[in-house]
């Protein structure tokens, strides 16, 4: 009877880094910069349908076309960083929330306007399909890739930020941005990094979870509701966080769905709603 | 603000000031019945957006008042949309009624949640009220034999009102109706924002750590303001309901709640007018640009968005009072 | 030979009238679709058929030319749905309403066409009890009840499977297809071993799969509804290693649309469903409707394409019989029993219900010169929607 339970336990957390892949840069501009960008999604969407292309058209094979995501989704960023989110860095929360959902709403229209509005078909390679059994127990492959690059991304985060030079640039931007700027940090070059980051790894979750969960142009909408409870629960601009409170969110819904399955579209609300009860500033928040 | 500008007069005389109607805001109303007029073929919508604006309102007194930012205020739109709907269906139709009913059972829901959402601030907040909003869409969802579910709860009839006025195909009952709904609703809100209480809600908005440090009792009064603005918001999903005679689970749903304050926060929050200027200039944005585009009017709701905040921030109508005050020159 | 006589008929009604009305005002049709948001793409394969069909057949019908007022309701809106409705009968003075996808703007806009008397056709939204809500309504679309109880039906007789774990979306359609389905196939002698709900909103499939697998069932029956959800539970059955091959895996067409299809591959084959439509339908009709559908818009039409396409057709005839006359109660009695040959075989409107009578294909993915696709291998014939015949 341990099989089933194993399985329910890799499917969980593999779905919990889908999620972690597709907030973790929310996390960063949020966590680090302040700023409410609602329009995270529509970079990841503009990351898979880089990959889409690239794909489709010209026959790219799947992992070559996921650095593209990943830089597709940052220069798009920081341009529109130069134009329009910088001007907004001190004004309240509220303006942010319009200007990138209006962004998000441009993203939506752009996105059928070129690709159409029809559901993107991708076939990953076959290296990455099928599962295979151990012990009674089915391991997707594509879901211990997923698990591979979101553990990957979160040592690489990590230690950029707490152990390079950048790292403590952004760091002290952050905390004290008029002192940083007295000791000659370049601030407003360290902060359009910092959101080119962010938005890359948003394009790169996009690109990684068209297999599971497909594209079309409400790409841009329907999972920021899902990124939103994960950097909320996980605390802001904390990796580490939003790590830990993917992997719960994913794998209390999967097992919940598992075990009792009446509750499942209440679970992962609930399950938010209880953590954050628990720990108002987010499990590893800082305020 | 002017409370700072003027240190003679007492907060006494200030909101004596305050609650004095001024011409713009009389002009404004009369300009209200020009729909009548003037676009005798519009009015469906008129009701739609005067119904919205309730419900931008009832988002303006705890958003823009007491600063509590919510993502989940439909929940109390779709109780009082679905209170209305079920008891017409059971053979209660008369509206005026309905209403009430709505607005009361919304109000008792806003009432108790409140214990919790008193308890958070920001990010914390907006999540918490997120959830709670998609836990009740959810259940409505679930809850089939009550709601009809994801098809929409099947035979609402409602009566004339006052057994004189049905509801025509023209929606001239339905403007009238709204509208006057509307009114009340606003004069509530505007006694309750400018009386003591409603300049402890600021206070609360501003510094939330130094209300009870001066004696202000905080929770109990965003308990307070919460009921009222679900109750409110109650009354609104009931007319909604009513006067379109459908109701269906997209009355509880996230985009409601968040298209409502992108609306609240285009027409300017804290400032009354706002919530209602915003749904009249979004929705008759997204009625025209869908007309024309059916497929991408999003780019143009969406560019419509970006340059409002690039050029007048804080809202049309807080930006406006800027460009007005600057360029009277400082006072 | 009857259909023959129907058509001489039209044919000789608009030869009739075609002269003396060609200075008449236009025909407006008011479209009422979700062209943005999240059900877009049905919108879009809707109007395309449509705007195939006139391009094909001239704008211009009884003498009057036909005119488009397309109007977006942007998702599940009933309010929004109904307002429009109103609008385009008070403000555009259209003459009937058409389009449709979803089942409950197609309520609410049901009161306001028996309201207006105002003819309405319904090009998809598949609830049964839609048509009840006006009597100027036909629907050339399906029911749910129609295309899943007789796949329900068949599986426990033909199909021979006597057995099933079913698994649906718990809202409206998906609940109206398990209880269609669990109908037919427990009336024909089968057994429902077990079922779940899964949220309507649901990304992960794996749990609901691992739970079926637990059981280890003979068959399982699927709905869920049409875009990203058929591939990501296809995919999800493939890994937990569930071989439609060996386990029957069953649903309603839409879980092996084209678009499904393609992301996939060959995890898809043999799958069976039962559907009304599928492009790769063999008829001289369709091949021919595929093939400019193809050239016109650069993708292979869908089930929303065949019911605009459809629609469209009962419009047109309807507008021939009464020479032009747009009253609802005239219109709607020339489309009542009208009968005729689509693309997707022999169809016509029940002069009872005003809804569609239709075969109901069974189809299995297959690999057909490398392509994989639904391959037909049995239908049910003349099929009405067993809900509204009970009721009488």
């Amino acid at each position: 009877m341990i099989g089933p339970v194993i399985g329910v336990l890799f499917d969980g957390f593999a779905y919990g880094m889908l999620l972690f892949l597709l907030s973790v840069g929310l996390s960063v501009t949020l966590g680090m910069m302040n700023f409410v960008n609602l329009a995270h999604c529509a970079f990841a969407m503009l990351g898979a349908y880089v990959t889409v292309f690239l794909m489709n058209d010209l026959k790219w094979p799947f992992l070559a076309t996921l650095p593209f995501a990943f830089l597709a989704a940052a220069f798009v960023s920081v341009l529109l960083e130069r134009t329009l989110y910088r001007r907004l860095y001190r004004a309240s929360d509220l303006d942010q929330v319009l200007l990138t959902i209006g962004l998000a709403f441009v993203s939506v229209a752009v996105a059928a306007y070129i690709f159409g509005t029809v559901l993107q078909p991708v076939q990953m390679p076959p290296y990455l399909r099928g599962s295979f059994n151990v012990m009674g127990v089915n391991f997707a492959v594509y879901r211990l890739f997923l698990v591979a690059v979101a553990l990957a991304i979160t040592l690489i985060l990590v230690l950029t930020l707490e152990y390079t030079r950048f790292g403590a640039q952004v760091r002290a931007a952050v905390d004290n941005q008029r002192m940083a700027r007295g000791l000659g940090i370049n601030v407003d070059g360290a902060f359009a990094v910092t959101f080119a980051l962010g938005s890359g790894l948003a394009g790169l979750g996009g690109a990684l979870a068209i297999e599971i969960v497909g594209l079309d142009p409400s790409f841009a909408f329907i999972y920021l509701v899902y990124v939103l409870i994960v950097v909320s629960v996980g605390g802001l601009g904390s990796i580490g966080g939003s790590f830990l409170a993917a992997s719960l969110i994913g794998i209390s819904d999967v097992a919940g769905k598992y075990y009792v399955p009446e509750l499942g579209a209440f679970l992962i609300y609930l399950v938010m709603i209880l953590l954050l009860m628990w720990r108002p500033a987010g499990l590893f928040g800082r305020r | 603000m002017s409370l700072t500008t003027d240190p003679v007069s007492g907060p006494y005389q200030y909101l004596k000031a305050q609650s004095r109607w001024r011409v713009l805001e009389v002009a404004f109303w009369l300009c209200t019945l020009l729909p009548y007029f003037l676009f005798p073929n519009y009015l469906v919508l008129a009701s739609q957006i005067a119904i919205t604006a309730l419900f931008a309102l009832s988002l303006d007194l705890i958003l823009g008042y007491a600063g509590i930012v919510s993502l989940g205020h439909a929940a109390f739109f779709g109780l009082g949309a679905y209170a209305a709907g079920i008891l017409s269906k059971h053979g209660w139709g008369e509206p005026i009624t309905g209403l009430i009913v709505g607005g009361v059972i919304a109000a008792l829901v806003g009432y108790a949640s409140s214990f919790i959402i008193s308890r958070f601030r920001h990010l914390t907040l907006i999540m918490i009220t997120l959830g709670l909003g998609l836990l009740l869409h959810e259940a409505a969802n679930s809850a089939h034999f009550l709601t009809g579910g994801a098809d929409g709860l099947q035979g609402v009839k409602i009566w004339k009102i006052f057994g004189l006025y049905g509801f025509d195909l023209w929606g001239y009952t339905a403007y009238t109706y709204s509208l006057i709904v509307l009114f009340l609703g606003f004069l509530l809100a505007r006694r309750i924002t400018n009386s003591p209480f409603g300049l402890a809600l600021r206070g609360i908005r501003e510094n939330a750590v130094r209300m009870p440090a001066i004696g202000a009792p905080s929770h109990a009064h965003i308990r307070k303001i919460y009921t009222i603005s679900a109750a409110m918001a109650g009354v609104a999903g009931a007319l909604l309901a009513q006067t379109t005679e459908t109701v269906a689970l997209e009355v509880l749903s996230f985009q409601r709640s968040a298209d409502t304050l992108v609306m609240l926060v285009l027409g300017g929050a804290g400032m009354l007018y706002g919530g209602i200027v915003g749904s009249a200039i979004f929705m008759i944005a997204r009625d025209q640009f869908s007309g024309i585009n059916p497929q991408y009017w999003y780019f143009w709701i969406g560019l419509l968005l970006i340059v409002v905040v690039m050029v007048l921030p804080n809202g049309v109508l807080g930006g406006l009072k800027k460009l007005f005050t600057t360029w009277r020159g400082p006072s | 030979m009857r259909k023959l006589f129907v058509s001489l008929g039209s044919l000789a009604a608009a030869a009739l009238v075609a002269a003396p009305a060609s200075a008449q005002q236009p025909i407006k049709i008011g479209l009422i679709m979700p062209y943005s948001g999240q059900f877009a793409d049905a919108a879009t394969q809707m109007d395309n058929a449509i705007k195939l069909y006139v391009k094909q057949k001239g704008d211009t019908v009884a003498g009057r030319k036909v005119e488009f007022i397309r109007k977006d309701t942007g998702g599940i809106a009933p309010d929004v749905a109904k307002r429009l409705a109103q609008e385009l009968i008070v403000r555009d003075n259209v003459d009937l309403l058409a389009g449709f996808v979803l089942t409950p703007n197609a309520l609410a806009a049901g009161d306001v066409s028996e309201q207006a008397k105002k003819f309405m056709v319904v090009m998809n939204a598949a609830t049964s009890i839609i048509t009840t809500k006006s009597q100027y309504m036909v629907r050339t679309s399906l029911t749910t009840p129609q295309v899943n109880e007789s796949l329900g039906t068949w599986a426990a007789t033909k199909g021979g499977v006597k057995k099933v774990y079913t698994m649906v979306s718990d809202f409206g359609p998906g609940l109206d297809a398990e209880g269609a389905f669990q109908r037919g196939f427990k009336e024909a002698g089968g057994e429902v071993i077990g079922q779940v709900k899964m949220p309507v909103a649901n990304p992960d499939f794996s749990a609901f799969v691992q739970r079926a697998k637990d059981l280890n069932p003979e068959s399982i029956y699927i709905w869920v509804p049409g875009g990203a959800q058929p591939p990501a539970l296809g995919k999800a059955l493939a890994e937990r290693g569930i071989d439609p091959k060996k386990t029957r895996v069953m649903g309603q067409g839409e879980v092996t649309d084209d678009a499904a299809l393609k992301s996939m591959g060959d995890v898809a084959l043999g799958i069976i469903t039962a559907f009304h439509y599928d492009p790769n339908h063999n008829s001289a009709m369709n091949k021919d409707f595929v093939k400019s559908y193809n050239e016109a818009y650069g993708r292979n039409p869908d089930f929303f394409s065949i019911g605009g396409w459809d629609g469209m057709h009962v419009i047109y005839e309807a507008l021939k019989k009464t020479s032009g006359k747009t009253d609802g109660q005239t219109l709607v009695d020339a489309a009542k029993g009208m009968k005729w040959e689509s693309p997707r075989g022999p169809i016509s409107i029940d002069p009872q219900t005003r809804d569609i009578v239709q075969n109901v294909y069974i189809r299995r993915v297959e690999k057909v010169d490398g392509k994989i696709v639904n391959v037909e291998f049995d239908k049910v014939e003349n099929v009405k929607d067993p809900v509204k015949a009970r009721m009488k």
